[in-house]
């Protein structure tokens, strides 16, 4: 069993270094989506400041969000992922496979990138350890949570369009608490709660979200 | 037990016991509507703070417990869409689905005029129009969802795999913003529950909501014996019926 | 409370015969909607079965 993850595991990492194109798109978009933000308004300090938790996370989200779509729609074209279902191993483990596959070339380029963002919104370095703490507890919700949508939507036609209207308010509550994490850090608070919150919801999550893509994926091929 | 859960499985006998319920719960609704708009409009006391504009909750709280009770259903008919593949319980998500959705809105619209007297605006990220609003967007995110895919059965799954997902997470959505909303709470926000209630608006209250429930299953049953028709066109037992229905004209 | 006072709702009266009459008129329309629907759906069914029926005789 633990084969049949690592294998699945090493072939979509593979597939996404070969194909290194749409793994940079989405990280450039979640770049360009913080570069935006001081453009749209005053590139004052206080007030970036006062809004980077946010916009780092909202950014987190929309790209997250931009990269799932790939994440079943190749496996679903050529077939593989009829085979993946008929697999003798459990669904769930499999499914959990490519998440984590998927989380290592979205959420985790994220998180690698995220102080340099900050830093350029005038988030102050004591925040920097909160903000990579809160992404590295909360992109693997995004990607877990997103990929019972994407596999509910994965035959569809126009499933882009579809999937914010799933997702984001699905993903709030990540937001709520990931951006009030590094606000409190930011300020000099401690930001232990909604951390501890992120944790639970992680928990949540890994439990029960690949039951869930497991069920939406038989859905989707039959 | 058994055979009462597979005559109500059957499509003709479930098209033809709703159309013989409807009537009931039509008039239930009506008495028990009528009753809580008289108490609610004419007899309930004013509010000596709010004055006559709380009379709003009588609507609005309904609406706001329709739309979490219609959530909930939705999401224990996806479940028993899922597990025993039962023809009703997908044929109730669909019919249910935008009736809470209606609600939602409802809910949403009202809050926000009570709001205009009460805060001076119509609009304030006040804990419970937030979470009211996120939960619009689910239900229209499982609306389109259904619609989206052609085929009716495996859009009422994947509908039901939505539902469940969503009732896991409104306990966590609903907790995080009102964590959200305690944190940044001013001073002037006033809350939202009255302090004490009165009896003499409690019962029509009560009422109002027994009211909008009654409605919602009348409304739920027709909605259903149409989707069932609209499903089913081309089946036996609508042919056989409409045979019978015009022998008998 | 005579009937003035009763629609002036203390100054109140926007807010809640629009919150009043916006619950009723939703409430009405989901309920007539999906009423003539089904009666268009049954019209059209039974035309069509009558027009099979026709052939087949």
């Amino acid at each position: 069993m633990l084969n049949a993850f690592l294998t699945l595991l090493r072939r979509d990492l593979l597939l996404a270094i070969r194909h290194p194109g749409e793994v940079v798109d989405a990280w450039l978009f979640f770049l360009l989506i913080v570069v935006l933000f001081p453009l749209g308004t005053r590139p004052e300090a206080g007030l970036l400041t006062a809004l980077a938790p946010a916009i780092v996370w909202i950014a987190a989200l929309l790209s997250t969000l931009l990269s799932l779509d790939r994440i079943f729609k190749t496996d679903f074209q050529d077939g593989s992922l009829e085979q993946l279902l008929l697999n003798p191993y459990p669904t769930t483990v499999l499914v959990g496979a490519k998440v984590l596959a998927h989380w290592l070339s979205s959420g985790l380029l994220l998180i690698l990138a995220s102080p340099l963002l900050a830093m350029m919104l005038g988030l102050p370095a004591r925040a920097m350890p909160v903000l990579m703490l809160s992404l590295l507890l909360g992109t693997p919700v995004l990607s877990l949570v997103g990929s019972i949508a994407v596999a509910l939507t994965v035959g569809l036609r126009g499933a882009g369009l579809l999937l914010p209207l799933l997702l984001l308010p699905l993903y709030t509550p990540i937001l709520i608490f990931g951006a009030h994490a590094v606000q409190a850090a930011a300020l000099g608070m401690s930001a232990e709660g909604p951390l501890y919150l992120m944790a639970a919801i992680l928990a949540l999550a890994l439990t029960l979200a690949p039951l869930a893509i497991a069920a939406a994926l038989r859905i989707a091929v039959e | 037990m058994k055979t009462w859960f597979h005559q109500w499985g059957s499509p003709p006998h479930f098209y033809e016991r709703a159309a013989r319920w409807t009537p009931w719960f039509s008039v239930l609704a009506l008495v028990t509507l009528a009753y809580g708009l008289i108490g609610g409009l004419v007899l309930a006391p004013m509010d000596y703070q709010q004055g006559q504009g709380y009379r709003i909750i009588f609507v609005h709280v309904p609406s706001a417990w329709m739309s979490m009770f219609i959530y909930t259903t939705l999401a224990i008919a996806g479940g028993i869409a899922l597990i025993w593949r039962m023809k009703l319980a997908e044929v109730y998500i669909a019919a249910a689905a935008p009736l809470g959705a209606s609600f939602t809105f409802l809910a949403l619209l009202t809050g926000s005029l009570w709001g205009k007297p009460m805060w001076g605006t119509y609009w304030v990220w006040d804990a419970r129009l937030t979470s009211e609003l996120i939960l619009l967007f689910l239900y229209l995110g499982v609306i389109a969802l259904y619609s989206a895919i052609e085929d009716k059965r495996s859009a009422a799954r994947a509908a039901s795999v939505l539902a469940l997902v969503g009732v896991v997470n409104i306990p966590i959505i609903h907790y995080s913003v009102e964590w959200w909303h305690t944190l940044h709470q001013g001073p002037t926000v006033t809350k939202f529950d009255k302090p004490s209630i009165d009896t003499a608006m409690l019962l029509p209250l009560l009422s109002m909501a027994l009211g909008f429930t009654f409605y919602f299953a009348a409304l739920a049953l027709v909605r259903m014996r149409l989707g069932l028709l609209q499903r089913e066109r081309y089946s036996r037992w609508v042919s056989d019926m409409l045979n019978q229905s015009q022998v008998k004209s | 409370m005579n009937w003035q006072e009763f629609w002036a709702m203390g100054g109140h009266a926007f807010y809640v015969w629009t919150s009043f009459g916006a619950v009723a008129a939703v409430m009405l329309a989901n309920w007539l909607l999906p009423v003539l629907q089904h009666r268009k759906l049954l019209d059209q069914l039974r035309r069509q079965s009558r027009r099979q029926g026709g052939q087949s005789r």
